[in-house]
């Protein structure tokens, strides 16, 4: 026993020497990427300022974790991780919530346009009625929020920061607005072409590291630890060794190195995002509904197909339905949206309601065949000595009778469907779960978030099911 | 009198298994005939040959003119003119269930004769009142007992008007004053001028309501 407890205490001693920090390396570089000569280890300007950091605070190592950006502060607090660092921003709203260092690095959000558009557009009072990209949950997306009510822009957010770029230059979209580097770094991916970034910057912005908000003591370590880089010029060495030093961060940094206050702003009013979640909600039953119809229409042609065709049709709707069933509504939302592109470009909303509608299609179309081979054959031999041709009897026999089957697993799909329309998110349709996920990052909690979002749903899913329940009941009564 | 139905040297064969060898039997107009034997004998095989339901190896099926091979039943198409001259009351009825009695005998009436509604449900009334099941007309199948199912089911064979009316055992599930007021309509059946081929192994019904017997063994 006391053997283990000594292991134990081995095992645990060493971990209080190593900086946990938290970052999301599908950001990608200059903040953090996975080291190509090694893809275990990562790399970029943020590893080497947290490694900076784990130095001055006398931590043997720093160790990465992998989180998903839009919920590095959350994790922080679950105790994931000590220190989330990777393009964090400095909000009014994170300060209220949580732990924040002072900040490292200043950034401009600036605009990237397609090159023949940079003479007409010089900022983001020339996109009125354009639609704007940019990274959902960040200051540029809630800058865009307000250019969309001052302006009449329409906000476009992504989840990730290569897409708008790739969209600019597909021309979905009609500019990004985004933190300067990763503007650049998209344009240097990009061979310097297909866009520009137009020099005037739309607002600064800071990078932070943010920790628990119990954590402030630790924070205040390494506030210290941050400045002694800024002073020392180990800051400087990193940022010039990834490219990302100009003057302007010169002058940040001197400023930077004097002890300043943090301001806590009032924390966000709940109710002031239930418009927008309303909103949202709308998004979600819209787009169910016409998938769902879609899918209906989409899945009786296909178990007819299926039933009655001649060999080839059959063959050809197995493959689709087995090849639909057997590969993630995630893959084929990417293969709709951006696999398509080359070929025809399809609007967001057109392309979720789409993949969705056609995904679901397959699934429709096999409780569809289930319920239609359901139907006991003397019923359809009835229809024929009776003199119905085979249409006939599908319509007048076959299909009615196999609809009191159907009726059950379809409200099912229905209600699946309403909640597997949250994936169209990844392809930038804000939909009731992506619009939570925002509302929850910017006020810092998925507590009241989550419930509301919860309620929301359940809100659309119920009556739907009762409805279903009530239908079957009317159909049961004439059945056996 | 030429036959209604005459079925020549009728085989059909299930894998190895002979079900029907060289039956040959004819219906005239106006006349019952039974067709008898034991359980698998053949005799509901027998009647779904001569309704097209399935296909036979050998012989020949002639009615009222129109003649069915061997071979593989032909498409529905080509079948029109038999499924005017040839009712079939199933064994188990196979009323329409999501239908309600009167639209199981409209059905075929609006939709394979081209008649109007109204049309439609004067016939089927008419049809259901003869069978003593018009008070049944909006019931749903289910909520019908064992006798009006049948009688309903009579309705619905009956409604296209055929010239032959088969019948799959139509006394199996009957009480003995529902079976002898099922022969008494067979008998009008047959006074109207209809053919009727019955497939049962009731001796006594067939002694007493049919003309003749055909024994398959």
């Amino acid at each position: 026993m006391l053997a283990t407890l000594v292991l134990l205490l081995a095992i645990q001693q060493p971990h209080s020497r190593v900086l946990v920090w938290g970052g999301d390396a599908e950001g990608g570089a200059p903040f953090v990427e996975a080291d190509p000569a090694d893809p275990s280890q990562v790399r970029g300007f943020d590893v080497d300022v947290a490694a900076r950091i784990a130095r001055g605070l006398g931590a043997r190592s720093a160790r990465f974790v992998q989180v998903q950006w839009s919920n590095i502060d959350q994790s922080v607090e679950r105790g994931d991780f000590t220190l989330g660092l990777s393009g964090v921003e400095d909000t009014p709203t994170r300060r209220a919530r949580h732990a924040v260092t002072i900040p490292y690095f200043e950034f401009r959000e600036v605009l990237a346009v397609r090159a023949d558009d940079q003479r007409r557009i010089h900022a983001l009072a020339d996109l009125r009625g354009r639609r704007v990209a940019t990274l959902g949950a960040t200051i540029a997306y809630d800058l865009l929020l307000a250019a969309r009510d001052s302006t009449g822009i329409i906000p476009i957010s992504y989840d990730d920061d290569v897409h708008p770029y790739t969209d600019l230059v597909a021309g979905r979209v009609d500019a990004v607005l985004l933190d300067h580097i990763i503007a650049q770094r998209a344009l240097r991916r990009n061979g310097n072409t297909g866009f520009v970034i137009l020099s005037q910057p739309v607002a600064l912005g800071h990078y932070v590291g943010v920790l628990a908000r119990g954590n402030s003591v630790l924070r205040d370590s390494i506030d210290a630890v941050l400045r002694d880089a800024m002073r020392d010029g180990s800051l400087e060495e990193i940022f010039r060794r990834w490219g990302i030093w100009d003057d302007a961060q010169g002058a940040f940094l001197a400023t930077a190195v004097s002890p300043r206050s943090t301001t806590a702003a009032a924390p966000v009013q709940a109710l002031a995002y239930l418009p927008s979640l309303l909103r949202a909600a709308g998004v979600t039953l819209l787009l169910s509904i016409l998938s769902m119809t879609l899918a209906v229409v989409v899945g009786l042609a296909l178990a007819s197909g299926r039933l009655y065709g001649a060999l080839p049709i059959r063959v050809l709707t197995t493959a689709y339905i087995e090849l639909v069933r057997g590969t993630p509504l995630l893959l084929q939302l990417f293969v709709i949206y951006y696999g398509l592109a080359g070929i025809v470009r399809l609007p967001a909303l057109l392309a979720a309601i789409l993949a969705l509608g056609l995904n679901y299609a397959a699934y429709e179309a096999e409780i569809y065949r289930g319920a239609l081979e359901a139907v006991p054959r003397t019923q359809l031999e009835a229809g024929r000595t009776l003199g119905f041709s085979e249409a006939q009897i599908l319509r007048l026999v076959r299909g009615p009778q196999a609809l009191r089957y159907a009726l059950a697993p379809m409200t099912n799909d229905f209600v699946a469907l309403l909640k597997d329309s949250s994936l169209v998110s990844v392809i930038t349709v804000v939909e009731l779960t992506k619009q939570t996920a925002i509302y929850a990052t910017n006020v810092g909690s998925w507590v009241v978030p989550g419930a509301l979002c919860a309620a929301v749903y359940l809100l659309m899913s119920l009556p739907l099911s009762r409805f279903a329940r009530r239908l079957e009941r009317r159909l049961g009564k004439q059945g056996p | 009198m030429s036959a209604l139905l005459a079925i020549d040297g009728l085989s059909v064969r299930f894998g190895a298994r002979d079900v029907v060898h060289g039956l040959s039997l004819a219906v005239a107009r106006g006349e019952i005939v039974a067709l008898m034997g034991p359980s698998g004998a053949g005799k509901s095989t027998t009647l779904r040959a001569v309704a097209a339901l399935q296909a036979f190896d050998a012989g020949r099926i002639l009615v009222d003119g129109f003649a069915l091979a061997p071979g593989p039943v032909p498409a529905e198409s080509k079948l029109r003119p038999l499924r005017r001259r040839v009712g079939l009351v199933f064994q188990a009825h196979a009323l329409f269930e999501h239908l309600c009695a009167l639209d199981n005998v409209t059905l075929a009436l609006r939709h394979v004769l081209r008649q109007s509604r109204v049309e439609s449900e004067a016939t089927a009334t008419r049809l259901l009142t003869d069978l003593d099941v018009g008070g049944r007309a909006a019931a749903w199948p289910r909520q019908l007992s064992g006798g009006e199912a049948q009688r309903v089911a009579i309705a619905r064979a009956l409604a296209p008007d055929p010239a032959l009316l088969l019948l799959d055992e139509p006394t199996a599930a009957l009480d003995p004053v529902r079976r002898s007021a099922l022969g008494t309509t067979l008998r009008r059946l047959s006074q109207q001028g209809r053919g009727l081929l019955v497939a049962t192994h009731d001796a006594a019904f067939v002694r007493e309501y049919t003309d003749r017997a055909v024994s398959l063994s």
